[in-house]
This record gives C-alpha cells, sequence and structure tokens, in this order.
C-alpha cells in the first residue's frame, strides 16, 4: 500500500519554517505499541522535527492538534500519519516502510521466497489459532470493545483467558464468566493486567523467584508491588490469577475469584495464598469491592484467615470471611486478605503480614532518598500514575493532592499504556511547577518499556518539581532495578520501591 | 518447578501437554512471552468490519449460536446428495413462471444476460414471435420471475428456467431434501450468458428431444448415482467443481454410457458426443447437490451459516440459516479474470449466477487448492491457490469429511461460511466465476475470480442481532 493513494485527504502546510503534512489511511489497522516505536523511530531520523503515527482517535487528534498539525476528517478507525520535517516526502515514505515492515508476518507464516511457496495462513482468530493445537491459556489485547469475541472463543474452545483489555462491558464479562463457569475455566480479567502462571509472566509481569506464595488479585499493580515487596524479602511466588477489577462485584459474583481461590487451593506449590482487591472506588465503575466486602461475599466475618492459617490483620478480617465464603467451602490453604480500603493495611503492610505468616523477617524495603532538597517550599502532590491500584493507594495515604491515572481507559483508548508509553507523562512533568511534589510509579517487568529510565529520568531531571518515584520491581527484571534507580536518583528524585513509602514522603515534604 | 500449567489445573487436563499462549493484540505482549521461552501462537488481529462491533457482540452472545452452528453446518457437511433423475420444469414450476439466477429481479433492473436470457426463454417457450415481442411481454410482466433458489432450484450464470425445460433431480438421502439443476449447453453461445441467436434455440430444442429424455430414462437403468463420492473423487482429480468440472464431467459419463447407449440406442452417440464436449456438463448436477445439501442447513433458528449466496447480474444476494428466506444484498462486481480472444474487462456483465451455491458449500474457489491446472484463474501460482482455499478455514465453521485436498494432506475443504467470521475478518468468500458479456446476446466473455460485496454479508449480521434480541 503506498502512502501517495491517500493524497486525497492529506493536509499539508508550512510551520516553523519546516514543512509538514497529516495523512489519514483509512481503515488501516496497528497496534498501539507499534505505532508508538513507529511514530519513536521517526521522531528520532534526522530533520525530522516532530512525529506521530497513530489512529485518529479524539485523544491522538487533540495531542497531534497541541503539537500544531491540521488533522485532516477521520474517524477512530483510521491511522494518521503526522510528520513536519525539512525532507518530508522522506520521512513519510520512511513512515511506510516501517508500517510495513511492523506488518510483514515472521517465522511460520512468513512467505520463502526461495521455493515460491506460500506460507502458512496466520490465524485471523482465537478459534482458529484454538483449532490448530494444543494451547495452555489465551492472552486477549485487543482494544476493548472487541475483546469479547476472542475472549469467547478461548472460552468455548475450554480455554483459560487472560482479558488485558479494559474497556469490556459487565454485560460482556458476565456472559464470559457465567460460560467460563459451565465450561470448568478460568477468565482472568477484563482488565488484567498481569498475571505469572508456572513461572511465565503474562502481560505487565515481574520476574519473580519460584515460591510458596500464591495471589489472587483483583488489581494488577497491588498484584506487582506485593510481590516484588516479597521477592525482595527472598519469598517466592507460585502464581499470580489476576481476576479482573469487577469480579467481586455484586453483578459479577466473585466467579473468577471463587474458581481463582479453588485452583491454587488445589496446587502442591501453593503454602499461602493472599488475595488482593482494589479500593473501593477504584474499580470500574460498580463500588466493585464495597459490595464484596459487605453484602454479596461477608457472611462469616469471625476469621482473619480462613482455612488452616492463623494470620490476622487488622480491618482485613472482614475480607478473609470474604474471601472463604467467596471460595463455597474452607479453603485448606491458608489465606491473608489485602483488601484495600479505609482503614485497610497498605500494600505494604500486607506484604508484611504475609512475611509474619510464613515466619519470615520484614526487611527494610530498599530506597534511595533525594540528594538534595526542594528547590522552594512544596505546596501540593500531583500524582502521576501509570497503575490505578498504586494511584489509590498513594491517593489515600498522602491523604492530599491531585491524583492522575494514566493507565485509565480515557488516556489509553488508540495509545499505548503509560508502562510502555512515557509520552503523556513526561508532559504532565513538564508542566509540574516547583511548588508541586511529582509522586510517580515506575513499573518494571514483562511488557513494560524495556528503559523507563531513558526517557523518563530527563523529564525528571528538567522539571522543576520534587519528585517522589515509587518503583516497582525485582532484581531479576529485564530492566535491572539497580540501574533504574540509579538512574532517577542522579536524576533527583526520591526513590521507593514501597509506593506507601513513597506516599509517605511525599506528604512529609510538604 | 511446579507449574500451574504442566500440573494441568488451570483447567483440567487442557493444560498438561503443551504450555503455548495464544496471543491476540499488542505485539509487544506476545514478544515479552517470547522472551522468556514462552511459545506463543499470535493472532493477525484486525478489528471487524466497521459498523458491526455492536451487532458481533449480540450474535455472538446469542446462547443459541454455538448448538444452532454446530447443527446447521453438520446438517450441511453430512447430506448425501444422489442423482435420482430429471424432470419437466413445468412439474415444479407455477404456470407462468420463469426461474432466474440470483436474489429476486425485475426486468427493468435486470442486466444484459439476464434479459436475453429471458428473451430466449419466451422464443423457447413460443411465448413470443421474435426478440422485439418478447421483450415488451417481458417489460409488461406476462411472465413471473422468481429466484431459482425460492422453489428448491439453481441455475448457472442467467440461471433461467422455463417449463418446457429439463432439471436434473437431486434427493439428499441423509435428510430427505430435493434439488433441481437446469442441464449445461455448453460454452460458447449459450441462453445461460444471455445469448438467444438460433443456434442457441437449436441446441435447447435438441436438448428437450433427445437429450433429456436419454438421460431420464439412463438413470432409470443406472439408478440414484452417489454424488457425494463422485465429486469426492473429482476433487482429487483436480477439479474444484465450479470452474473445473472435467473429471467430474468424466466420471459421470462413466457412469451414464452404457445405460445411454440400453436405454436410447438411436441417440446415444450424440448424447454421449455431447457431454463429451462439454468439460462443464457436470457443473449443474455438482450445483444441485449443493443446493440440496445447503437447503438441509436452512432455518436453524440462531444459526449464522451463510445457505446461499446467488447474483443475478445486478445484485449478490445472501441468505443466511437462521434468517429463513431473506435475501441480503449488495451490487454484485465484475469478475477480475482472463478473457476469451479479443474480449476485455469492458465488455464483462456484473457478476452473475447460483453457482456460487459451490462455494457455499464448500467447493469452487474454497477447493482451489485442489484445482491446479486452472491456478491463472486465480492470479497464475499454484501457491495463489493454495492461498485462497487456506484462507477460506478463517471464515468457516467445519472442514467437510468426504470432500479433501489431496495437496493440502487430504484436508477437508473448508465449509460453512459463517457471517460473524466474515464480519471479524474481513475476509469476504473466494468465488471464482465465469464472465458473461454485458450486451444480450453475446454469450461468455471470460471466467475469473470475483469479490462478493461486503454489504451483503453485514447487513445479513445486523439482521442476525435484531432477532438475536
Amino acid at each position: 500500500m503506498s502512502l501517495g493513494q491517500h493524497g486525497t485527504s492529506e493536509g499539508r502546510r508550512e510551520m516553523s519554517g519546516l514543512p509538514q503534512a497529516v495523512l489519514v489511511r483509512r481503515g488501516a489497522y496497528h497496534d498501539s505499541v507499534t505505532l508508538m516505536r513507529v511514530s519513536r523511530a521517526l521522531s528520532e531520523l534526522p530533520g525530522v522535527a516532530a512525529a506521530m503515527v497513530a489512529m485518529a482517535t479524539e485523544l491522538n487528534v487533540s495531542i497531534l492538534r497541541e503539537m500544531g498539525f491540521t488533522v485532516p476528517e477521520s474517524d477512530p478507525g483510521d491511522l494518521l500519519i503526522a510528520v513536519r520535517a525539512a525532507g518530508l516526502d522522506a520521512a513519510v515514505e520512511e513512515a511506510g516502510r516501517l508500517l510495513a515492515a511492523s506488518h510483514r508476518p515472521s517465522g511460520e507464516y512468513a512467505e520463502s521466497a526461495e521455493s515460491g511457496e506460500s506460507g502458512a495462513q496466520p490465524p485471523l482468530t482465537t478459534r482458529s489459532a484454538a483449532a490448530r493445537g494444543p494451547a495452555g491459556l489465551v492472552l486477549v489485547s485487543t482494544p476493548g470493545e472487541y475483546a469479547f469475541f476472542e475472549a469467547l472463543d478461548a472460552v468455548e474452545a475450554g480455554l483459560p483467558v487472560m482479558i488485558f483489555s479494559d474497556g469490556v462491558t459487565l454485560a460482556a464479562e458476565r456472559r464470559l464468566k457465567e460460560l467460563a463457569e459451565a465450561r470448568g475455566v478460568l477468565v482472568m480479567g477484563p482488565d488484567c493486567g498481569t498475571a505469572v502462571i508456572g513461572g511465565a509472566g503474562l502481560g505487565f509481569a515481574n520476574v519473580l523467584t519460584p515460591g510458596p506464595v500464591g495471589v489472587v488479585a483483583a488489581s494488577g499493580t497491588g498484584a506487582q508491588q506485593v510481590t516484588c515487596l516479597l521477592d525482595w524479602a527472598g519469598v517466592g511466588v507460585s502464581h499470580v490469577l489476576g481476576v479482573g477489577g469487577r469480579d467481586l462485584s455484586a453483578e459479577v459474583g466473585g466467579l473468577s475469584t471463587r474458581r481463582a481461590l479453588r485452583l491454587l487451593d488445589e496446587d502442591p506449590a501453593t503454602e499461602l495464598i493472599v488475595l488482593i482487591s482494589k479500593p473501593p472506588g477504584a474499580g470500574a465503575g460498580s463500588g466493585a469491592v464495597a459490595g464484596a466486602g459487605s453484602g454479596a461475599v461477608a457472611g462469616a466475618g469471625s476469621g482473619a484467615v480462613a482455612g488452616g492459617g492463623a494470620v490476622a490483620g487488622g480491618g482485613a478480617g472482614a475480607g478473609g470471611g470474604a474471601a472463604r465464603s467467596l471460595a463455597g467451602e474452607a479453603l485448606s490453604t491458608p489465606l491473608v486478605p489485602a483488601l484495600l480500603g479505609p482503614g485497610a493495611p497498605d500494600l505494604t503492610q500486607a506484604t508484611e503480614q504475609v512475611l509474619r505468616a510464613l515466619g519470615r523477617p520484614v526487611p527494610e524495603w530498599p530506597c534511595w532518598p533525594a540528594r538534595r532538597g526542594p528547590r522552594a517550599a512544596p505546596k501540593r502532590i500531583r500524582g502521576l500514575y501509570a497503575g490505578g491500584t498504586l494511584s489509590a493507594e498513594a491517593a489515600a495515604v498522602a491523604g492530599q493532592g491531585e491524583f492522575t491515572d494514566f493507565g485509565d481507559d480515557a488516556y489509553t483508548r488508540g495509545r499505548a499504556h503509560p508502562m510502555i508509553d512515557p509520552a503523556l507523562r513526561v508532559e504532565a512533568l513538564a508542566r509540574a511547577g516547583d511548588r508541586d511534589v511529582v509522586l510517580m510509579d515506575v513499573v518494571l517487568g514483562h511488557g513494560a518499556d524495556l528503559d523507563p529510565a531513558a526517557v523518563l529520568a530527563p523529564a525528571v531531571a528538567r522539571t522543576p518539581a520534587t519528585v517522589v518515584i515509587s518503583l516497582i520491581g525485582t532484581e531479576g527484571d529485564p530492566q535491572d532495578l539497580h540501574r533504574q534507580a540509579a538512574a532517577f536518583h542522579e536524576a533527583g528524585a526520591a526513590v521507593f520501591t514501597s509506593n506507601a513509602q513513597a506516599a509517605r514522603h511525599a506528604r512529609s515534604l510538604l | 518447578m511446579t507449574s500451574l500449567l504442566s500440573a494441568g489445573l488451570l483447567s483440567a487436563g487442557l493444560l498438561s501437554a503443551v504450555p503455548r499462549v495464544i496471543t491476540v493484540g499488542a505485539g509487544v505482549l506476545d514478544e515479552a512471552l517470547r522472551a522468556q521461552a514462552v511459545p506463543t501462537t499470535p493472532v493477525s488481529w484486525r478489528p471487524p468490519l466497521p459498523g458491526t462491533a455492536e451487532a458481533l457482540a449480540a450474535v455472538l452472545a446469542d446462547p443459541r449460536r454455538r448448538a444452532a452452528n454446530e447443527l446447521a453446518v453438520g446438517r450441511l457437511t453430512g447430506a448425501r446428495p444422489y442423482l435420482v433423475g430429471l424432470r419437466r420444469a413445468s412439474e415444479v414450476l407455477a404456470a407462468g413462471t420463469f426461474l432466474h439466477a440470483g436474489p429476486p429481479i425485475t426486468w427493468e433492473r435486470a442486466s444484459g444476460p439476464m434479459r436475453g436470457a429471458l428473451i430466449g426463454a419466451m422464443l423457447l417457450e413460443g411465448l413470443a414471435a421474435d426478440e422485439r415481442a418478447a421483450g415488451d411481454a417481458l417489460a409488461a410482466g406476462a411472465v413471473a420471475l422468481r429466484p431459482c433458489h425460492e422453489h428448491g432450484a439453481v441455475g448457472p450464470m442467467a440461471g433461467v428456467v422455463s417449463p418446457s425445460m429439463w432439471l436434473f433431480e437431486v434427493r439428499d438421502e441423509e435428510h430427505g431434501g430435493t434439488a433441481y439443476c437446469s442441464l449445461n449447453e455448453g460454452l460458447g453461445k449459450v441462453l445461460r450468458y444471455g445469448a438467444y441467436g438460433p443456434e442457441v434455440l437449436e441446441r435447447l430444442r435438441w436438448m428437450d428431444r433427445v437429450l433429456g429424455p436419454a438421460l431420464a430414462a439412463a438413470l432409470e437403468r443406472t439408478g440414484p448415482i452417489d454424488l457425494r463420492a463422485l465429486i469426492a473423487q473429482a476433487l482429487q482429480m483436480g477439479d474444484e467443481l465450479h470452474n473445473r468440472n472435467r473429471a467430474a464431467t468424466s466420471l459421470l459419463l462413466r457412469e451414464l454410457a452404457p445405460a445411454v447407449v440400453e436405454a436410447a440406442p438411436g441417440d446415444a452417440a450424440a448424447v454421449l458426443r455431447f457431454i463429451n464436449g462439454n468439460d462443464h456438463f457436470f457443473l449443474n448436477v455438482g450445483m444441485a447437490a449443493g443446493k440440496a445439501a445447503t437447503d438441509a442447513a436452512r432455518d436453524v433458528p440462531g444459526s449464522s451459516l451463510v445457505v446461499a449466496m446467488a447474483r443475478n447480474g445486478t445484485d449478490f444476494g445472501v441468505q443466511v440459516s437462521g434468517l429463513g428466506g431473506r435475501w441480503f444484498t449488495g451490487p454484485a462486481g465484475v469478475p477480475d479474470g482472463l478473457y476469451l480472444g479479443s474480449y476485455g474487462p469492458a465488455d464483462a456483465n456484473p457478476d452473475i449466477g447460483d453457482s456460487t451455491i459451490t462455494e457455499t458449500s464448500g467447493l469452487g474457489g474454497f477447493a482451489m487448492a485442489a484445482a491446479p491446472a486452472i491456478v491463472r484463474f486465480v492470479g497464475g501460482e499454484v501457491a495463489d491457490a493454495v492461498r485462497a482455499t487456506r484462507s477460506m478455514y478463517e471464515i468457516t465453521l467445519a472442514e467437510h469429511p468426504a470432500y479433501q485436498i489431496p495437496g493440502l494432506g487430504f484436508r477437508g475443504t473448508p465449509v460453512g461460511i459463517d457471517v460473524t467470521l466474515v464480519a471479524r475478518t474481513g475476509l469476504l468468500p473466494v468465488v471464482n466465476t465465469g464472465i458473461a458479456g454485458r450486451v444480450a446476446g453475446t454469450g461468455q466473455v471470460g471466467a475469473g475470480l470475483v469479490e462478493p460485496p461486503v454489504e451483503a454479508f453485514t447487513s445479513a449480521l445486523l439482521a442476525l442481532a435484531e432477532v438475536s434480541k
């Protein structure tokens, strides 16, 4: 497909002395991560002043306008190629080449030029992929409005499915989970950001040492915080099963949580189960956990730990009962609930409960204090988060400030998640003032940006604000925890591995 | 390490073998798994056809869909069509009615070849003295025009059936249905391509007087001929049963020849020479077999299976099992292919004929990989034919248990188009076809491939969504 054919809906004009153009490719689809990479590669070309290749969503169109581009009429199903460059035509041509390269099939689906044989037909649906041979799991990360189709294929094929996508309707989630219940398969998600199964990390997943703790999580970043701290304390993890932020709502009724708890209970490698839920209001709509904590699942509020265990934790007591009744019958594996909310322990405290339950010492959580104090007396906290639960936890601990969850639907429509694409948070850092304390998370692990400090640390160094970073990762993560911490520390930030401690520190600066 | 995957805990043994992960969506999550040495099967995913997301959600969530489709496609692939005899069209037609290919059409909207064939039928039936009178009578509505499909019949190209014509009768011994198709006249200037000159009418009269009775008598001697077995053999001999019927015609001729000699000794040489001289003689028999099979799959509530694709030279129409007799149409496209002699694309009529019943029943373009001899119709290389067939597994519900392709390791042909899969993949059925001249009376000008209009499938999907609510 040549770019020339799309010249009809092209907006061309001069700005800052450089020629620029926005081309529309009708109905061309590329995933947001691919587009971010193409945009980045294009921006780095000599002579290119600005470039963005993105689906024409409302958000992306408004970003392009802010960048000074005139965007031709288009709809969210169209691809926009915006370039401002000295050698405009060459840059546009390069954009076409990069896009074509990203679409070229690889491996078993590649064409063999030598033999003239056609490559195998790649599967176009999950249904087709599932029919091709044994598979253990399906990982769905399409835009949310289409995730139901693929997840349904998985369930109908009898395969467990992790739905990374958010924006799946409640009705679709219920239908999927009811079918899954009938088929006896686990549905993780929707909006399930992380899972670790048998050592394989799915979605955003940290590299964890194998060990005795199994996690059932309605919150992805909550699970990442707990497991990363456990890893630092020398306690490994058997599996992390995500269930999606709405699973514990009255409407869904905890179908996936029940199944996940049962699976871990039967798993010989799992000696203790941690159940992590989102704080009330952090779930997508419907007051998710409030319902779980009280009506739908509470019942037996007495014992803190279900089954044979012995761990208690103040405000989490009711949650333990909830989990027990969720499981339908007493679990034989001890359970520590981390049901976030007012009066409940934070994620770090929940992790410490787990360690005590296992009879393990609680270590100091690593932190790297800022090299110098604030330039001016800070007046307010600005939370710039990629993780929803981390954001809510920090807001609760700090007790004040203005928090933005850039991982929310509103910011990820047609663009990559902030754990992959730092652009929106880089802009936010640039806008922060010298009386601000910017509190932000940087999440490492598989699936996340391979070097977040490369772009974010210079932005941290440039901002006049005081920066406190909550660095969620393990020493095994591909990004190198210590190198990332050092880079942010060098850039002037205070770095914490406990998000709660980071939030407390931010508050102490005011 | 004890793992959930290897312990098979996640879903009762399903995970015990290979912990392969199917990934669909963002490539970065697939890469992350590969970086951990986890084997993956990435889905080459695209958003569904524009405007279909809501309807897809409704249709896919319909609790009847899965079982309904299993039942419908099971009936389609389980049909056992037999050629049982010949009948006069007047036995199955209401008086004063002509049948035609495709969805319903009026004389006003009819294309050149459709008008030509209707004129020819008027002349053949003695309902008009000449071309002009025939046209006037048709324009005045002297004859009712009805789709073949609504009378258990199919017809290639214009598909015009008038009362005096002979029809093949095919019975589905599995489900009891009966389907009909006219007799193939051969290539060149023929009625089905809209030609109605004296030689065309002369041939039709000979077919009426000699061929029909001889074949009817021969079939009484042979008894029912198993078309499922015959088609299965022909596929293994290089036919795809739409644009290539050479093997199937030869096999049928072998079955019929002794009986024709016995039943009609005086005409046997002429009859056998006629059949032998037309490589497409079997097409009409195969189409009736396809019609019998697809009709068995009709009227299953909740099913999104396509049970008919047909063109009248103006519109391309689709019928879906769960939607009864309703037609969903879009403009018929002009085929892309090879042209005879000095004809070119400017001479071509838009797509026409019921012969897409072959694709609907898992043959024709869907079985292209079986017919390397005619790959030039689909772009020139054997690899293109293989690719065409392989792609059709993405939009079909089953693989045919009897119709197999040797070159694909005897894999069953892709069969049972699902409108939800068409919408999800954006992949349209591959259709092989002959190309009719656009001027009435011209006849065939070429053969090739044609792309069905996407709106025929999307409007069917939207209608399914309505009834699934």
